[in-house]
């Protein structure tokens, strides 16, 4: 979960008020208005927050308690592609750790943020369940198996 | 169109039988999550490209998990009359020229692990044979894919499906005997008989917990209450387990009866299915599943006609492992952060929102609709006294064949891994098993590798969650591993060779454990933060005398005073590590050497100049330009037909540019590379 303060750009409510009608009903669902809202913008917006924290009438802690309890939740805008290591035991000793050094090398920016032109986010996961073809990385939910840092550098070049 | 009656349902398996054995030519690749991670996506394209402008005449179809996921992408072809063969490594180029010889009317034997001959579904007990090889088959002999050494010593009851139907299409579950028991239960027996059957097979929790199942569903059923909850837990968080991914990927139906079954038992109308976000995959088989399901009557108001009615939400998680924990996967469920609460009061008189509530896992649930059709004493024939049925575990690591299996419960850990796993890589040795993820299967052992009976880690023994080589006998059951200290876990098993560094493992569990620790109990938060403080200490050599000792303290206080078994079972890795592999630490806290050269701190690459040659090899791989060029290597000899042309310079690593990636060493091939 990202926290770091950056540059929100201005945020069109329109959409997520559709997606709040339609939750409305059930206090239940908030987590999943909460990955719907993160699908539509990538991230959670501040004022998207306020308004649902407004019109669930729920505190705005609570929200905030969600989304950084959960790891799938960011508080900050994100990449055009998110990039995400599997560190899970069959890739850590598969080579993970260098997968990952090589991403954050290659770049420039630390595990959990994002890339300077917004292009790419870097994160890890701790399981994808793959194991077999360890050691894993998805990019936008496809997963790519057996990668070694000079196949992952290829691997991320196709990303525009 | 509902189903209401036996009928309805042989009409639609007609249909599916006729879809899964079509009169044409039919190409399944799987596309589980493992497969796509090989590239199954591009396969599956080249194959449809092939079918459709192609004008090859073929079905071209998506099935799950056929299991032996090391050979992935698989694909099946199948034409009339003639043995399946499964094809492994399947590329799109290799696609095209399956497809071309397909279309010359013959099919070639290249790429192929074995041929299906004989089809058996489990639940109907149907049995489809194929004509033997050379009936226009694959030309050269082919091995029976079933006696294959991976398949030939497991036994499918939850998997019967994974990669034989296409799950996104209810036909091909019901063609293989599915919801006919769902409409049997509902029609013919009474929820205490359910239960009573349940019982009577000795079905015990397949996540990790191994509860009788059936004593679970009475509790639940007898539990006062305005309404009761059912609850498939399908957050499966431990790394190196995927089990139910693979099972909701494959089969997302078969784990759907046996929960409509279940509800119908408990007497509940509502369920919930707890997913990981992690598997978009099962997320979407599932959600395709529930929609058909209520297309057909099997879910909502009146299932078949029975006037019984149930239906099924799904919550996809939000990355929190410890959401795989019942109480805060259901405070999770409400809405809530995914905190642990008291187990005083049982989650089966007061679960989710204070209800009744009955949760299993999916291995649990697609195990139900096969108890209850092939009845109590048919399951309880297999496997042991105390432990019945089959148990699916995820073998992987430095195992030769890795994948999804499926054993009898009773068969020893050495036989998994031996002669289904293929055994360890050539060259290289057995050093331990991982089970039970970060929980660690607790084995307890003294010394010499001889069980002991005490739980207590500052007592005899450690809990263990890595078995050695001298335990590799223990049968695969809840009893003898718990008489042994231990537990079955959910079905993780990571095999590990001497090129794994234990304290680095431990620190890993540790460390991804200090971030999944909710923060509720102070002794996790804290005190998993200070192992892994103490941890990272050890393996960047920075490590102190008392070091052990202070990690086997605080490892006990975590583990007896946190509320739930996040933290009650959280320094079983560094606390088993230490019992066995003590050696290690003391060799990276006193020498400052990592044993297994993994701990980068304490390991440097040089190059052996006798047996470098110059070739350049490490140079052009290494990431950070820290390989140069030295002296010159003495002249070629003159006449040597294996001696380079000109003369070439030995290459040295400077050591202080180096990021000890070993990509040098992976380069070379003349094992110049060393690891110090």
């Amino acid at each position: 979960m990202a926290t770091r303060t950056a540059r929100e750009p201005a945020v069109d409510l329109a959409p997520a008020e559709g997606l709040i009608n339609a939750y409305v009903e059930s206090r239940e669902a908030t987590i999943a208005l909460l990955q719907d809202v993160q699908k539509l913008y990538g991230y959670l917006p501040r004022p998207v927050l306020d308004l649902i924290a407004r019109r669930l009438d729920l505190p705005r802690t609570q929200l905030y308690g969600l989304a950084t309890f959960y790891k799938a939740f960011s508080l900050v805008p994100r990449g055009r592609h998110c990039i995400t290591v599997c560190t899970g035991t069959t890739c850590h000793v598969k080579g993970a750790p260098h997968l990952l050094a090589t991403l954050e090398r290659e770049l420039g920016c630390r595990c959990g943020e994002t890339t300077k032109d917004g292009r790419f986010t870097l994160e890890r996961v701790n399981c994808v369940g793959a194991c077999a073809r360890a050691p894993i990385v998805v990019i936008d939910e496809k997963p790519h198996g057996r990668l070694s840092p000079a196949k992952v550098i290829k691997t991320i070049e196709r990303y525009e | 169109m509902k189903i209401r009656s036996i009928a309805d349902l042989d009409r639609i398996k007609e249909e599916g039988l006729g879809l899964l054995y079509p009169n044409r030519t039919k190409i399944v690749v799987g596309t589980a999550t493992c497969g796509l991670a090989a590239g199954a996506g591009e396969v599956l394209e080249a194959f449809r490209r092939a079918a459709g402008e192609g004008g090859l005449d073929a079905v071209v179809e998506e099935s799950g998990c056929i299991g032996f996921c090391q050979m992935e992408p698989l694909v099946t072809v199948h034409r009339p009359g003639t043995p399946k063969i499964v094809y492994h490594a399947m590329t799109p180029k290799k696609a095209e020229a399956l497809c071309r010889e397909l279309r010359e009317g013959r099919l070639s034997s290249a790429g192929a692990l074995g041929e299906i001959r004989c089809e058996t579904a489990l639940l109907t007990g149907e049995e489809r044979r194929f004509a033997a090889n050379g009936g226009g088959g694959a030309g050269a002999a082919l091995p029976d894919f079933d006696d294959l050494p991976f398949y030939r010593k497991q036994l499918k009851i939850a998997l019967r499906n994974c990669g034989y139907i296409d799950p996104e299409d209810i036909r091909h579950y019901i063609a293989r005997g599915g919801y006919y028991t769902l409409r049997a239960v509902l029609a013919e027996r009474t929820p205490d008989e359910i239960i009573d059957e349940i019982t009577k097979s000795g079905l015990r929790g397949r996540g990790g917990g191994g509860f009788p199942t059936g004593r679970k569903w009475r509790s639940c059923r007898n539990a006062p209450g305005a309404r009761r909850y059912v609850i498939c837990n399908a957050d499966e968080g431990d790394p190196g387990a995927f089990m139910d991914r693979s099972l909701l990927e494959g089969d997302p139906h078969g784990m759907l009866e046996g929960m409509i079954i279940g509800a119908f038992a408990i007497g509940s109308d509502r369920g919930y299915i707890y997913v990981r976000n992690e598997y978009p995959q099962a997320v979407k088989k599932l959600m395709r599943a529930l929609e058909e399901c209520r297309a057909y009557g099997l879910l909502g108001a009146d299932i078949m006609g029975s006037g019984v009615s149930f239906d099924v939400t799904i919550n996809r998680g939000g990355g929190a492992f410890v959401c795989g924990e019942s109480t805060a996967l259901m405070a999770s469920i409400e809405g809530k952060v995914g905190e642990p609460r008291a187990k005083y009061i049982h989650t089966v008189e007061q679960g989710l929102h204070n209800l009744p509530t009955c949760l299993n896992n999916v291995e649990t649930w697609a195990n139900v609709p096969v108890v209850m059709h092939k009845g109590a004493a048919w399951f309880a024939s297999i496997g042991t006294e105390g432990s019945k049925g089959t148990k699916v575990f995820s073998l992987v690591g430095d195992v030769k064949h890795s994948g999804l299996i499926e054993v009898p419960m009773g068969i020893s850990i050495r036989e998994v891994l031996y002669d289904i796993g293929g055994g360890i890589e050539e060259g290289h040795r057995f050093k331990a098993v991982q089970t039970g993820g970060p929980s660690g299967g607790t084995i307890l052992v003294d010394e010499k590798g001889a069980t002991v009976r005490t739980s207590t880690p500052s007592e005899d023994g450690a809990p263990l969650g890595f078995v050695p080589e001298s335990l590799l006998d223990l049968p695969v059951d809840f009893d003898s591993l718990t008489e042994a200290g231990s537990m079955m876990g959910s079905g993780g098993m990571i095999v590990m060779d001497e090129k794994n560094c234990m304290v680095d493992i431990a620190r890993y569990y540790i460390s991804f454990l200090c971030e999944e620790s909710c923060g509720r109990c102070l002794p996790c938060r804290e005190g998993l933060r200070q192992m892994a403080a103490i941890l990272d200490r050890i393996t960047s050599g920075r490590g102190e005398h008392g070091d052990i000792e202070l990690l086997e303290e605080l490892g006990a206080v975590v583990m007896d005073t946190s509320l739930c078994a996040l933290g009650g079972t959280a320094a079983n890795p560094p606390l088993s590590t230490i019992r066995y592999f003590r050696d290690e630490y003391e060799a990276h806290i006193y020498d400052k050497k990592c044993p297994a050269g993994v701990c980068k701190a304490l390991i440097r690459f040089v190059i052996d100049p006798a047996a470098c040659t110059g070739c350049g090899a490490c140079r052009a791989a290494c990431p950070v330009g820290a390989v140069k060029e030295g002296a010159a290597l003495p002249a070629p000899v003159e006449g040597d037909p294996a001696a380079p042309r000109k003369a070439r310079l030995l290459h040295e690593i400077e050591q202080a540019a180096c990021i000890k990636c070993g990509a040098c060493a992976d380069a070379c091939k003349f094992n110049a590379v060393r690891k110090e």
